[in-house]
């Protein structure tokens, strides 16, 4: 017993917490928690106020109570957006066109990347950076040409895919294909080169080397592209609003604006459900996939 | 048969050639060791017979055909790499049996193979582990298993050791000797390691600057090299070289190396260096063993003389002991009991009939 008691008189008198951290560590420990309570909020009040919102009828919301509370919590704008055909519709749309822009976006940035990580060719090095340039150009300066290049695709072939919800499965991969290429190489790039000999000596062909060692080492940077893929297919307006317009090929975001304002009437209550519905899938895949996806983003700094 | 010959084999990187034009021939069954210091070409020869790298001009050919333009799978060979180089996704027992599922061999042989090569290699209570979870010793086990289960016609080792500490890198030293013996499949090996190379191989291939400076068994390369590279690439420490002039002295060979040190050869040395051109700029090569403290008994081609030593380090068995001589440092290794002090003189005693006389210029062993 007295040694224990001596122990503790051996203990450092200063207030020890988490070990011995350092004055520095817990200053800055404090200062990140009271930016990171400060972005929290930032950005989490819009979808609260979305929230409160959808959860109100027309007329709570016109009337001038305080916006912050609900008085008469309904869920009325809900039932009548599930119940609605047309809603269901947006959203059967979007997911077609997600789930496929993101198979389309894998099945070619992939090999895409693999190639211009791992078979050395002419002009690789080159293709790689024009890749990522690609990137860079903004989307809004090239809904204008695609939209004329579908034009006269039509004119010329008689295939109209202007205003058809599937002209969409070629538009995204313009955006995604060249982001999550970049992705993939830098992760590619990460992998030993020694892995992928030892590979070609046991006896895999490029391609196998690809599914069986590559495509599993590389998981979380494939899901984190995967992510990328979905958010953007899945939040994309610019080119659904330009490229589709009849009510049935309407993708969510663009349908919930056009459907649910009309003329200068806005139906609030429906709208913010509707966005809220819309936003709930993405949160979903995040949720689930969080511990890859921020493997994924740090994978590379470190060796992994 | 699965002999490796490399007829006049060039490498050349845009304008570096990396190899320059290599002969050597490996037996069946033989473990050829590639030693020299980085960027000697070593490696990338290695990699050329593996089909990693292409060859710039000349012939490989593995059992007697040529190689030069088929794939790596297809040249039935196995590398074990440096870093190990497992596939991190598989335990492994799956690493271990990647290329024969590649292949599509019976179940039961490729778990036959496995259970038997892991046995051999005392990873058996390892078989359904991540490489993550093996220490670096293990890991290069599981590498050489993967290795042998392929029972390919060559090895070929790129520095499997260099990434374990020093200790276990004596014990997977002969544990690879052990797997040869064994298996005895053919090997080529690199290393930057002499005593690597010295204690694994059947025959040593000394490389410097892309070229072959020297092919032969340990002891050949230890007492017979044929180069000054040689000389001082093989053995630690390394052998003493020490400018040097040939005389005659009463009817008698010597080599002066100072103003007051000069040695009569003994009678052998004398008629194999007769021919030598007395004003020639030569060296006198001697390793650090053949410098001793002087014992009583006068043996025949033995010399004594006086040296103020500089340094000494006392190795337990042995003391290694550095003087000046003309301004070049020579070491020599004396007995512990021998009184070696440093600042103090020494009575030496060398051993002339272990010397080597180079040709300075040219660095050639006459």
């Amino acid at each position: 017993m007295t040694s224990v008691v001596m122990i503790d008189k051996a203990a450092p008198t200063r207030n020890v917490k988490y070990g011995s951290m350092s004055r520095d560590r817990t200053w800055a420990l404090r200062w990140s928690y009271f930016f990171l309570t400060l972005f929290a909020i930032f950005s989490l009040v819009p979808p609260i106020y979305m929230l409160i919102t959808s959860l109100k009828t027309s007329a709570e919301i016109s009337a001038a109570t305080n916006p912050w509370w609900v008085f008469h919590p309904t869920l009325q704008n809900y039932v009548e957006l599930l119940s609605s055909n047309q809603f269901l519709t947006f959203f059967r749309n979007s997911a077609l066109v997600s789930i496929f822009v993101v198979t389309i976006t894998m099945l070619i940035s992939v090999p895409a990347a693999f190639a211009l990580s791992r078979m050395r060719f002419w002009g690789s090095a080159t293709l790689a950076t024009g890749v990522f340039l690609t990137y860079l150009i903004p989307d809004t300066l090239l809904f204008l040409p695609l939209f004329k290049m579908f034009a006269v695709f039509g004119d010329w072939t008689g295939i109209q895919l202007i205003n058809r919800w599937y002209v969409l499965l070629i538009v995204y991969p313009t955006l995604t294909v060249p982001f999550c290429t970049w992705i993939m190489i830098g992760y590619f790039a990460s992998i030993p080169k020694e892995l992928d000999e030892a590979a070609i000596i046991d006896g895999a062909s490029w391609f196998q080397t690809l599914t069986r060692i590559f495509i599993p080492v590389a998981l979380p940077g494939l899901i984190a592209a995967t992510i990328f893929a979905f958010t953007v297919s899945w939040a994309q307006f610019l080119y659904p609003l330009v490229f589709t317009t009849s009510t049935d090929q309407l993708v969510l975001p663009v349908g919930i604006i056009t459907s649910l304002i009309k003329g200068d009437v806005f139906n609030w209550g429906q709208i913010m459900t509707g966005a809220l519905l819309g936003a709930a899938p993405p949160l979903i895949i995040y949720a689930f996939l969080m511990d890859y996806y921020i493997a994924g983003l740090t994978a590379g700094a470190t060796k992994g | 048969m699965a002999d490796v010959t490399l007829r006049k084999v060039i490498k050349r990187y845009e304008d570096v050639e990396a190899v320059r034009g290599i002969d050597l021939d490996i037996a069946d069954k033989e473990f050829v060791v590639l030693v020299g210091p980085s960027g000697c070409g070593k490696s990338t020869t290695l990699r050329m017979i593996a089909g990693l790298e292409d060859i710039t001009d000349g012939d490989i050919m593995i059992g007697g055909d040529v190689v030069n333009d088929v794939p790596p799978k297809d040249r039935d060979i196995a590398m074990v790499f440096q870093n190990y180089a497992l596939y991190p996704h598989m335990t492994v027992a799956e690493n271990m049996s990647f290329g024969l599922r590649l292949k599509h061999y019976p179940k039961a042989e490729i778990k036959s193979r496995v259970t038997e090569a892991a046995r051999m290699l005392d990873i058996t209570d390892l078989i359904d582990r991540k490489p993550k979870q093996l220490s670096g010793g293990q890991r290069q086990r599981v590498a050489m298993g993967r290795a042998i289960v392929r029972n390919p016609k060559v090895f070929l080792f790129d520095e499997p050791l260099s990434n374990l500490d020093a200790k276990l890198r004596v014990q997977m030293r002969i544990e690879i000797k052990k797997v040869h013996q064994k298996v005895r499949t053919t090997t080529v090996y690199v290393t930057h390691d002499q005593v690597e190379a010295m204690t694994l191989a059947d025959r040593v291939v000394v490389m410097n600057h892309g070229r072959i400076e020297q092919i032969g068994t340990p002891n050949d390369l230890y007492h017979s090299p044929a180069t000054r590279f040689v000389a001082g690439f093989i053995g630690s420490p390394a052998m003493n070289f020490v400018p040097c002039k040939l005389e005659e002295a009463g009817g008698r060979l010597q080599i002066r190396l100072s103003d007051v040190i000069a040695f009569p050869l003994p009678a052998a040395r004398a008629a194999r260096y007769q021919a030598v051109a007395r004003n020639d700029k030569l060296l006198l090569g001697i390793r650090p063993e053949h410098i001793t403290d002087a014992r009583s008994h006068p043996q025949p081609g033995v010399e004594t003389f006086d040296a103020v030593l500089d340094v000494i380090e006392p190795m337990g068995m042995e003391t290694l002991i550095y003087f000046l001589i003309e301004g070049q440092e020579v070491c020599g290794r004396v007995n512990p009991n021998a009184g070696a002090r440093a600042g103090a003189p020494l009575r030496l005693a060398v051993d002339l009939n272990n010397m080597h006389l180079l040709n300075e210029v040219t660095g050639v062993v006459l």
